[in-house]
């Protein structure tokens, strides 16, 4: 019989194609985290732990017990991780709008590559490159050959390239949240807890986000719709009833009604709703019907104060977004429609 | 990991037998009738359209029109009763809404929204119908399939 002491169950973190704020909503649960550190054996954790690749490939397949993983698959090197840290956890969590719905770095979906790099090294206002010098995936050096991950024509969910046992949204996932998930988590694993169903969604609710906004909801009628900046809203009432395109009716619950509480317009970090697969599309549903008009020529002239309905509505969800698969099919119409427009 | 659409959808005909999809989503009281009167009355129209019946052309949720698209289909029809007839008062009017907004989505995606078409159809108008079916079929197939290189 082993005299060992009980091992620690062992937790990994990482970031793919993320803006690190994610990592940030970790450290957000305070001193807390300091009951992380004793619950888990921190095994991989790029953002505050020293530990490198060559050391989580040195682990046993499923040694680790729970790894967090935030950021969308944007190149190959993100694939590798994803496929190597799904390999050796036994519970891989989707963390954060990125590895969930593709968020910001997903909005990329709309363009190709090839536009992606040229607005990137060419034509923005702030880029100086008259050699036109791009990143090549292999380059000779006196040293050696130095080599980047290919970068792909589109940005993917975690969940599209490999399994992932559960999904805890937001951009980034609320403190109160994470701490909900990691209890959770110490309490399935010490205690013997059941596990969740595998593909739910941890660490949100529901129902959605008009269901936890303080604001007072009228019968809807929009005439005009504004930009945030362009009115002093009331702020008492429903800032879709005062014209101002918010996301609530078509996004999960769970944030707290963060930003209608300080009068921004939710913008859909958390999500489609439950038993929705397609946010923007449930937006439009909700949106139009509460046009006040009949007319097609006045319904055009009020859906144009809507700037980039595509934008607007698949901010955080590009990437799971049935339009934009789609659009990949329709490029026989994308090109029709420049022709005609050039 | 989850079976998409895309996986599910029927392998594209080679090319040169190439037929267009259309799917009608017709409401149940004026435009389904419609249709089934055109039927009786032996009109023909284009066997692209396949037609599904919901209770009103407010029932249109837009996600079924993408995910119309999405299992292959190369335009979408909505055939509901004239503005002003609608049986649940004003669910017609919903779905003009609904479709102009569906149309900029469309247009924004690089999708031509001329692939979606919103129609009103009393029920005594089975040669409107057709006329609709027609008009529709001729304008997908000078689009031309929704697929690349299908």
């Amino acid at each position: 019989m082993t005299t060992l002491a009980k091992t620690k169950p062992k937790l990994a973190l990482y970031w793919a194609a993320s803006c690190g704020g994610c990592e940030i909503a970790v450290h957000d649960i305070k001193e807390k985290i300091l009951d992380v550190d004793a619950a888990f054996e921190i095994v991989f954790w790029p953002v505050a732990v020293d530990f490198k690749v060559k050391d989580v490939e040195a682990l046993e397949d499923g040694e680790i017990d729970l790894c967090l993983f935030n950021g969308a698959i944007r190149n190959s090197d993100n694939e590798y991780m994803a496929g190597l840290l799904r390999r050796k956890a036994k519970i891989l969590v989707a963390f954060g709008s990125c590895a969930c719905d593709g968020c910001i770095p997903a909005l990329s979906n709309t363009t190709s590559r090839a536009a992606t790099f040229d607005w990137v090294y060419r034509d923005s206002p702030s880029t100086v490159n008259p050699d036109d010098v791009r990143p090549q995936e292999e380059t000779e050096v006196p040293v050696g050959t130095l080599r980047l991950p290919t970068f792909w024509e589109r940005v993917c969910t975690l969940g599209q390239v490999v399994d992932v046992d559960y999904f805890v949204p937001g951009c980034p996932p609320q403190a109160h949240q994470i701490w909900a998930v990691l209890e959770a988590v110490i309490d399935i694993l010490e205690h013997g807890k059941p596990l969740p169903p595998r593909g739910s969604v941890l660490g949100a609710g529901d129902r959605t986000c008009c269901d936890e906004c303080p604001r007072t909801r009228e019968e809807k009628k929009i005439s005009r719709f504004v930009r945030p900046h362009e009115i002093i809203a009331d702020p008492t009432k429903c800032l879709l009833d005062q014209g101002i395109v918010c996301m609530g009716p078509a996004t999960r619950s769970g944030c707290g009604a963060l930003c209608v509480s300080v009068g921004m317009p939710c913008r859909g970090c958390y999500g489609p709703a439950p038993n929705s697969k397609d946010q923007g599309t449930k937006m439009i549903s909700a949106l139009a019907s509460v046009i006040d008009s009949n007319d097609p020529d006045e319904i055009d002239r009020i859906l144009g104060g809507i700037v980039d309905p595509v934008g607007t509505f698949y901010r955080f969800s590009m990437a799971s977004a049935t339009p934009a698969g789609l659009s990949r099919l329709a490029g026989r119409d994308r090109e029709a429609l420049q022709e005609r427009t050039s | 990991m989850v079976t998409t659409a895309e996986e599910r959808a029927p392998v594209p005909t080679s090319e040169g037998t190439w037929q267009p999809k259309i799917v009608a989503f017709l409401c149940n009281w004026c435009s389904y009738t419609g249709a089934d009167l055109a039927g009786i009355s032996r009109i023909q129209w284009d066997p692209s359209v396949a037609i599904v019946r919901v209770m009103c052309s407010g029932r249109m949720d837009p996600t079924f029109v993408v995910k119309a698209f999405e299992l292959g289909a190369d335009g979408v029809i909505i055939a509901g009763c004239h503005p002003g007839d609608c049986h649940y008062q004003e669910g017609n009017y919903k779905a003009l809404r609904r479709v102009h907004l569906l149309r900029r989505l469309l247009d924004g995606f690089g999708i031509d929204p001329k692939r979606l078409r919103l129609a009103w159809v009393s029920a005594s108008e089975g040669d409107r119908w057709a006329e609709t079916a027609d008009e529709m079929t001729r304008q997908i197939r000078a689009l031309g399939p929704m697929k690349v290189g299908s």
